[in-house]
């Protein structure tokens, strides 16, 4: 066991861990994150997906052992971020989820595109988007949302009134 | 960390202490079709007793509390699978109480003893509760009617109920329903509340927002696979992929010296008749319970089953097709008609499906907590609170009533979730150690261990007049058996009706029809999958229907309304479609459209699909257009999705991998050889509802499904000339 530093979320963590597990059983079971999906293991599925520097990463196939010292944002640190939000109302929008649990990924991935290409093409999202399966089959809604939260202002209203069911 | 479990209290099974005096509706299940509405005092209950047996007072099924602090709880008995019923379910009782369901409170229900219907599964939940839950919705209302007429002493009549408020229109007066709780609780049920006129609908018939979509977008939303308990442990399970394999004896001595590994103790899965034996490593992290896993060394004894493959199994099942099996229908002379058939226009075909693995993106997993008093609780994400709690019972040898089910959003069911297999394995690991103990299934677990969607072949016989005319008619369904797979008693004098299902059921008016089953036994387990048989038999119906129009000289569309002379749903819907998918507007060079319809238990839907052939050959699905018939429609957005979703899953199944085993084990193991499909291969989607009101309403979350294979077929057909009668067959090389 070793100790790892990084930031998760904007907040400084330091886990106890194996050197080779995974981010994403790091960010589940030891940092209590539950957003943040198992769903391969194999780095097929992207239900795991994370954003490691700003970048779309599938965090069943990293180590902790190689994120010391690097940043990380889940699910959960999405709020705050305009752009990230505006993926968000979109999806409500489209009303995308079914069951749902490959949506985090699904919306990191879309995150992720639109923060390097704030206007993707269909044949962008495709590449961008095609690391995430969805067995609900939602990809048309998913194609729709993330233009519409292309199409949006780039500082939006506040979510507050899109996310009142808790 | 315990706060995920806390969140999931607080969000999504959030109960409190009741307020005080609350009305309680419910229905009580001495009768059944007609359900009597019954109350209670809510005086003295339990504030856990939300998610406890303990709730069961007085043969009360309790769906709506409403408390003195205006706090209103729904209960929802269908789980939330992704199909919606976490909206489309409360929506009936929050139409008729008019409340607007932003304000209300849902809870899935974690099998109270006496509510029906506990399972969400065959596109059963909103049919199957349209009626019952609006009356109960409309008794709440006109309790909290009368209740404020009496406090103002006037007539009920003058007392309005709006968004959650009794409003006295003369005077301006209003009373919160939290207010009126307490005297509402008092009155007697009417027996026939009023219903609303469903031209004063608010919620229903509209594309209203899902509640569990802002959840679900911020990753606040609760799954099984998310549960945790002070104390807990994980584990992960060893079993053999041979089916029918025993243990014979395993090392651990590695396994234990993993960081974070326990123990090692012995596990088993009941499925059905099956019993699975495994080796479940027990850890302080589900990391570790997954090395210390792939640590074991374990000796099985294949029992032979290791000679099994599906390659000699299509063979055993091609052999099949050439006896005569059991009659499942049979109508006018089919062996006559055929005899005296101009055998230029006799066809016969065998189409072949293949097994497929239910793969739900989250995984099989439960937390299960075995307490003393042989008390257990599951956390766990299953098609039912009443399916858990009655197969542990069975499996576990302990009564339903110690059994309580903690149901959160389920990450996909498709069928997969109607068996509880996971739960009970957990159940007997937790007993064994002495502490809540989470298992999670491993993706390869998910699509090696079954139970699976069967593979059905179809022998298909047919003739047509000389002048294009559909004269005679035969599906063998040639199959496994679902039942047979899981239970000793399976009757095979009789045609397994699961089996042939819709079959015998189409409308197409064919004079001499002569349908059959054989049954293959199997020894893999067998599970019902979206749209159950239908997913397959549609396939071998609807393609070789279109082979008697191209027999007939006849366009397929033109081919199949002229079997559909009276009047019958099926007949509108092909109408329907014909329009809307501009059948008669030619489409461009190199493409194909094809149609295809099929009708079962679950409902009706039709879809054409349209398909471009590439210069490589390949062949690119370019749209589906379906049109569903509901009847009455509850959520047009969510019925919209439900069959995106039907046709993306049917596309799979008719292109991607089968489940194919070799040595008695299936070789696919992961999404990279189980292939899904993926956003860059999804076709535009267009989805028309039949809904023109009326008492009969139809299922949702299946009928897409069938008609997705034969469509595309005949649409490959069209663009290309060739005929694909094996599923599934590859898009790059047709």
């Amino acid at each position: 066991m070793a100790v790892y530093s990084f930031t998760v979320n904007n907040k400084p963590v330091q886990v106890d861990a194996e050197p080779d597990m995974p981010l994403l059983w790091v960010i589940r079971d030891l940092l209590g994150l539950k957003g943040t999906k198992f769903g391969c293991g194999i780095a097929q599925c992207g239900a795991c997906t994370v954003h490691l520097a700003g970048s779309a990463v599938r965090s069943c196939g990293i180590p902790v052992s190689e994120v010391a010292g690097q940043k990380i944002t889940t699910i959960e640190g999405l709020a705050g971020n305009p752009q990230a939000e505006n993926v968000q109302k979109a999806w409500i929008e489209q009303q995308v989820p079914q069951c749902g649990y490959c949506q985090s990924g699904q919306i990191m991935s879309a995150v992720a595109l639109l923060h390097r290409n704030p206007k993707p093409t269909d044949a962008e999202i495709d590449v961008a988007m095609q690391g995430n399966i969805c067995r609900c089959g939602t990809y048309d809604r998913i194609r729709k949302a993330i233009h519409k939260a292309a199409a949006m202002p780039s500082h939006p209203t506040s979510l507050q009134k899109s996310l009142t069911h808790s | 960390m315990s706060f995920p479990h806390k969140i999931a209290r607080r969000e999504f099974l959030k109960h409190t202490g009741l307020s005080g005096l609350a009305l309680i509706l419910g229905i009580a299940t001495t009768e059944e079709a007609n359900a009597a509405i019954t109350k209670l005092h809510a005086a003295g209950i339990d504030a856990a007793a939300m998610s406890a047996p303990a709730f069961d007072v007085a043969n009360i099924t309790p769906y709506i509390i409403i408390e003195p602090n205006n706090k209103i709880t729904i209960i929802n008995p269908k789980p939330e699978m992704g199909q919606g019923t976490y909206q489309s379910i409360p929506a009936l009782i929050a139409e008729e109480l008019e409340v607007s369901l932003d304000a209300v409170t849902i809870i899935t229900s974690s099998g109270q003893k006496n509510i029906p219907g506990q399972s969400a599964g065959g596109s059963s939940s909103v049919r199957g509760s349209y009626a019952n839950l609006r009356k109960v919705g409309a008794a709440a209302r006109e309790m909290l009617r009368t209740a404020a007429a009496k406090q103002w002493n006037v007539a009920t009549e003058e007392c309005i109920a709006e968004n959650g408020k009794i409003v006295h229109k003369a005077t301006g007066k209003t009373l919160a329903y939290g207010d009126l709780a307490a005297a509402a609780s008092t009155l007697e049920v009417p027996a026939n509340p009023t219903l609303k006129d469903p031209k004063d609908f608010k919620i229903l018939g509209k594309s209203m927002p899902r509640l569990d979509i802002p959840l679900k977008v911020t990753g606040r939303a609760i799954y099984g696979i998310d549960m945790e308990l002070p104390g807990m442990v994980y584990a992960s399970v060893e079993r053999c992929p041979v089916f029918g394999s025993k243990l014979v004896s395993y090392d651990d001595s590695a396994t234990l010296k993993v960081k974070g590994v326990i123990k090692t103790v012995k596990a088993e899965r009941v499925l059905g008749k099956n019993r699975y034996e495994g080796v479940a490593v027990i850890a302080d992290n589900y990391w570790a319970a997954l090395k210390g896993r792939k640590a074991l060394k374990v000796q099985w004894d294949h029992q032979g089953f290791d000679s099994f493959n599906t390659k000699d199994y299509e063979q055993h099942l091609r052999d099949l097709a050439a006896t005569d099996g059991l009659i499942a229908h049979n109508s006018g002379d089919f062996d006559k008609a055929m005899a005296d058939a101009d055998a230029t226009h006799k066809i016969e075909a065998l189409y072949e499906t293949p097994v497929v693995a239910h793969a739900t993106m989250e995984p099989m997993n439960c937390l299960a907590h075995w307490q003393e008093g042989d008390k257990v609780d599951v956390w766990t994400s299953v098609q039912g609170a009443g399916i858990v709690k009655r197969e542990l019972a069975e499996t576990l040898g302990i009564p339903q009533d110690n059994i309580t089910a903690h149901i959160s959003f389920l990450g996909g069911g498709f069928g997969r979730r109607l068996a509880a297999d996971y739960a009970g394995e957990a159940a007997m690991i937790s007993k064994q150690l002495d502490k809540p103990v989470k298992i999670i299934w491993t993706r390869e677990d998910d699509i090696q261990l079954g139970p699976f969607r069967p593979m059905t072949f179809s022998a298909m016989k047919g003739a047509v007049t000389p002048d294009g005319k559909a004269l005679a008619f035969q599906h063998k369904v040639i199959s496994p058996s679902i039942s047979a797979t899981k239970s000793d008693k399976y009757d095979k004098t009789k045609p397994d009706r699961s089996m042939t299902e819709g079959i015998s059921d189409q409308k197409y008016e064919i004079p001499n029809m002569k349908n059959a089953y054989v049954f293959a036994d199997i020894h893999i387990p067998m599970q019902p999958w979206r749209s159950v048989t239908s997913s397959t038999l549609a396939f071998a119906h609807e393609s070789f229907i279109d082979e008697m129009a191209a027999a007939a000289k006849k366009d397929p569309l033109q081919f199949r309304l002229e079997m559909l002379t009276k009047e019958s749903d099926t007949k509108r819907v092909l109408a329907k479609l014909k329009e809307v998918s501009n059948w008669d507007h030619p489409l461009p060079k190199g493409w194909g459209r094809g149609i295809a319809q099929y009708e079962f238990f679950a409902g009706l839907a039709a879809n054409v699909v349209e398909v471009s052939t590439r210069k490589d050959g390949s062949i690119k699905i370019e749209k589906v257009i379906t049109v569903i018939d509901l009847g009455t429609v509850v959520n047009p957005d969510m019925v919209k999705a439900q069959v995106e979703g039907a046709i993306v899953m049917g596309i799979v199944a008719a292109t991607k991998d089968a489940v194919h085993f070799e040595a008695g084990k299936s070789i696919q193991s992961n999404f990279h050889n189980n292939r899904m499909l993926r956003i860059n291969e999804m076709p535009a989607v267009e989805v028309h509802i039949l809904a023109e009101g009326g008492p009969v309403i139809k299922g949702v979350g299946e009928p897409g499904l069938p008609p997705v294979a034969p469509a595309l077929a005949n649409a490959v057909f069209a663009a290309t000339g060739k005929r694909i009668r094996k599923l599934p067959f590859d898009l790059n090389k047709v």
